[in-house]
């Protein structure tokens, strides 16, 4: 199949029905007909600023963070105190009077990594700004921090803050803000990092996952690097340069000599031309088309677009919003070969089912519980290198998940009898949209609007003859039963 | 009459699936040709044996940090009991492995101990790795990946089942009993199938109304096409894979056990995998867990406990595979993430340690008491040094049970510990 790798931006003409709602889906969770057709009536380029130029919406509705910053927090000195004269006297009381007040602080922490990952999930849900969202996941992605290693929740939580605060601004604070980031300094053993002490690990993800990709330096770099970022702690929840401990001699860097700290290694990182194509690819796999990793096994009509875009970006300086206005403004990004061709991620496949048909709340215990099942656990990636994606995300339990948990979100009926029931979900008010009553109408447009025009007929059968069968109208437990039938489909897998 | 209507529409899909579904890529993998991907292998000499091809590894994950010097205990030495005044089994009730070592077992391990006695288990005596970790999680991952670094994401069942791949198993290769599936188990294709609850091993809403169940059923006959490669193709056959598996994994947790099974977590699990096994699933590895080993306070009781049910769990899953006549194909391997502290803490209990014994049982295992038990008079910051390196098992598993290449698994070579009986071959 031949596709159209320009970047020229899609004939404003075309920007119809379909376009919006494709763009609405990739930079955003998808929505339902009604605002689909509000986004579609601004135009072309009216639709691109209202979702990436995000921040003029307000959001003051959204849930506020359940955070507390000194739940983890280091020992007072009267505490240190305390702690000392138990261990000399061999006080035994008051030495598991200590233990156990530092697991109940744990125990608290836990608690709070929970409820932070609903909160996450809610705010995607209830968001004016989806856009933001869909790039602090990004980044979340890229930048990738998990709670296991880190175990302290309101870490997790400010960096989230920070990637959410720069999300479409410039990737070159980003990269100089993560290095400084207490949740990541402590993800990778940043404070552990000291003058004729070096640890590798930051400098090491820095470059082969955050900035160049593997292969694109040497060993010695890395070990150089590393010196550069020695005395980058943290302390009282906020970073924390520890003069005394950073190594100000000479490094050779990428074949640049200086006395080199963080903020000088991530300008020289970022001045190479394979950063700028890592970070292209990045955002391509995240908006446009699942494309393995692997240089030589991207499609060469993937690449094309990969590589213009790395242009882009090295003209903007890595200013974020101008490369992503042109990406989603252009024809590569309306191609049939990329419309409906992406796998969604479990976060897309929820919040996008809720956005799209406006479900009544859902437990948020039982979503999360259910991304859990398809592989994605919020501010718990499987790895530094972030969650694989694309077709990882499918197996034959994955999708069995997938499945129940849309007829969750639709029926209220939990798939296995959980506690979790709720109200079933009113489908009046998405019929009233609809132009027609007639069964089979009704299975024809909801399926255009849940998936897509696109869709063959024979494709389209099975859920014609359900709608026809319970005809001449539908009640509205058959409508449930229909969104239940489309949800299942493999199709709907793919935004 | 909504049950008869999908029996009906399932059996007429597996039957007519093969002609039914036209393009070959869409057909099942459970209704291709098995054979003939096997028989193009054996031509070829390389992979594994037949006989390693049907073999089957169970993993049982022990989660929390097992006490190991309460497992498996050294009631011979002094200083046992030095370091522990207040949790020490006492040497008469130590379950004596074999005379004079002065290493018995949990006096609630008696089934364990009868099975090393009839040849059908063996411990492994003080397991781990150089510069242990302390963190359950980044220990755990350790212990996920083969990697001391705690890896990139690549776990090293699932690594290694990548290089045995036939496209034959349905996806099916590798089937975790918990909510998820463990990192172990994460390759570049392969990833385990999670079957915590058959009952959400299923599309769920069938039972929601007959005709959206056959509406489903209809949606799996007819192939997306023409794009075969694409990824609506992929998902189509992922959801065929999946319709069958649940049927099987269904059908196979329907059969009543031979033999009685205790209903702990870790029982209920054991005895579905016995079902699995006996299906005849093209399922390589399982994977099943218990909890509740991080026992800081109030540890004897609590540790007894699961030591109870461990021993319980393990011994019905033995002779059920016997009754079913499939214990000849599998090989359980229990661990945990770390061992415990040396000395007990304050509170009667004990804190994250470093080594452990890792529990082995089958057929083919090389029974008795297998290694060195740790010294208690050298160590580490008041830890145990550990004598064995969990990759070495790891690589004999790998290669030599189920006939897979561990190099690229374990990030390098690693002897072999002889684990298994000399004739088991790869």
């Amino acid at each position: 199949m031949r596709v159209d790798t320009s970047l020229a931006p899609l004939p404003a003409k075309r920007f119809g029905t379909r376009a919006a709602r494709h763009l609405l889906r990739r930079a955003g969770f998808g929505g339902g007909p009604a605002e689909v057709a509000a986004l579609r009536d601004r135009g072309r380029d009216g639709a691109i600023r209202h979702l990436l130029a995000y921040r003029r919406i307000a959001a003051d509705n959204l849930p506020a963070p359940p955070v507390n910053p000194d739940v983890v927090r280091p020992l007072t000195r009267e505490e240190r105190r305390a702690r000392r004269v138990a261990r000399k006297t061999g006080d035994r009381e008051a030495l598991e009077r200590i233990r156990a007040a530092y697991r109940r602080r744990r125990r608290r922490d836990r608690r709070m990594f929970r409820d932070l990952q609903q909160w996450w999930l809610e705010v995607m849900l209830e968001t004016p700004r989806p856009m933001e969202e869909k790039l602090t996941l990004l980044w979340h992605d890229h930048f990738a921090t998990g709670y296991r290693s880190v175990r302290d929740a309101y870490l997790l939580f400010q960096q989230n803050r920070m990637l959410r605060r720069h999300a479409a601004g410039n990737f070159q604070t980003l990269a100089k803000r993560i290095v400084r980031d207490p949740a990541m300094i402590k993800y990778l053993d940043n404070h552990r990092n000291r003058k004729g002490h070096p640890n590798e690990n930051l400098a090491r993800e820095l470059m082969e996952l955050f900035t160049l990709g593997e292969g694109q330096y040497t060993e010695r770099d890395i070990k150089e690097a590393a010196r550069a970022l020695t005395g980058y702690g943290f302390r009282d929840n906020g970073f924390r340069f520890r003069h005394e401990l950073h190594d100000h001699g000479m490094k050779r860097i990428l074949g640049r000599r200086g006395r080199f700290d963080g903020d000088d290694l991530v300008r020289i990182l970022l001045k190479r031309e394979a950063c700028s194509q890592w970070l292209a690819y990045k955002l391509y796999n995240h908006f446009v088309a699942d494309v393995p990793a692997a240089p030589e096994r991207i499609p060469s009509w993937a690449r094309r677009v990969i590589l213009d875009l790395a242009a882009l970006l090295r003209r903007h300086d890595y200013a974020l919003e101008p490369v992503l206005a042109t990406l989603l403004r252009s024809r590569h990004f309306y191609e049939p070969r990329i419309v409906g061709q992406k796998i969604k991620s479990p976060a897309q496949l929820l919040v996008g089912a809720m956005r799209e048909i406006d479900a009544p709340p859902r437990s948020s215990r039982a979503l999360i519980r259910a991304m859990r099942g398809m592989g994605q656990r919020l501010f718990q990636p499987p790895s530094v290198a972030g969650w694989d994606g694309g077709r990882a995300w499918i197996t034959t339990s994955t999708l069995f998940v997938r499945q129940n948990a849309c007829a969750y979100l639709i029926t209220g009926r939990h798939p296995v009898g959980g506690r979790e029931q709720g109200q079933p979900y009113d489908p009046s008010p998405l019929l009233a949209a609809l132009p027609s009553r007639d069964p089979e109408a009704v299975a024809h447009a909801l399926i255009d609007a849940l998936i897509g025009e696109a869709i063959s007929r024979a494709r389209r059968e099975p859920v014609i003859r359900f709608a026809r069968d319970k005809g001449p109208r539908l009640a509205n437990d058959d409508v449930v039963g229909l969104l239940v039938l489309i949800m299942a489909m493999p199709e709907y897998q793919l935004c | 009459m909504a049950e008869d209507l999908r029996l009906w529409t399932r059996r007429g899909f597996l039957a007519a699936g093969a002609t039914l579904v036209s393009t070959v890529s869409s057909v099942p993998a459970f209704l291709s040709s098995a054979g003939r991907v096997m028989a193009a292998a054996d031509e070829r000499g390389n992979g594994p044996s037949r006989a390693a091809r049907d073999r089957v590894l169970v993993v049982i994950q022990l989660s929390g940090g097992n006490d190991g010097l309460n497992t498996v205990v050294p009631y011979g030495r002094e200083d046992y009991y030095r370091l522990r005044p207040r949790l020490a089994i006492d040497r008469r009730d130590a379950l004596a492995l074999d005379d004079g070592s002065g290493i018995g077992l949990h006096p609630r391990l008696q089934r364990v101990r009868e099975l090393i006695g009839e040849g059908l288990g063996s411990v492994i005596q003080g397991v781990g790795y150089p510069n242990p970790n302390r963190s359950h999680f980044a220990s755990m991952d350790v212990w996920h990946t083969g990697d001391t670094d705690g890896g990139r994401g690549r776990g090293w069942l699932g690594v290694a089942l990548d290089g045995a791949r036939t496209g034959a198993d349905g996806g099916m290769t590798c089937v975790s009993l918990g909510n998820d599936a463990p990192l172990a188990t994460y390759g570049e294709q392969t990833r385990a199938v999670a079957v915590s609850d058959p009952d959400a091993f299923r599309f769920a809403a069938r039972d929601l109304d007959p005709a959206l169940a056959a509406a489903h059923d209809r949606l799996h006959e007819i192939p997306p096409g023409p794009d075969a490669s694409g990824p609506t193709d992929f998902i189509y056959r992922t959801a065929c894979d999946a319709q069958v598996a649940s049927d099987r994994v269904r059908r196979a947790l329907d059969r009543e056990p031979a033999e009685g099974f205790p209903q702990s977590q870790l029982g209920r699990q054991l005895e579905r995998v016995a079902a699995m096994v006996a299906e005849g699933l093209p399922t390589r590895v399982y994977y099943v867990g218990m909890g509740g080993f991080d026992t800081h306070a109030n540890q004897p009781n609590r540790h007894a406990s699961l030591l109870e049910q461990f021993d319980e769990a393990v011994y019905a899953f033995q002779r059920e595979l016997h009754a079913t006549g499939h214990a000849e194909r599998v090989t359980t391997f229990a661990f945990s993430e770390f061992g415990r502290r040396a000395a007990e803490n304050g509170s009667a209990g004990t804190d994250h340690g470093t080594a452990g014994p890792v529990f082995l049982f089958g057929d083919h295992v090389r029974p008795g008491l297998l290694g060195t038990h740790p010294s208690l008079e050298n160590l580490q910051n008041n830890d145990l040094f550990h004598t064995v390196d969990f990759r070495s098992i790891y690589a004999s598993l790998l290669e030599r049970w189920l006939g897979l290449d561990s190099r690229a698994a374990l990030g390098g070579r690693f002897r072999r510990a002889q684990v298994l009986d000399a004739g088991v071959r790869g």
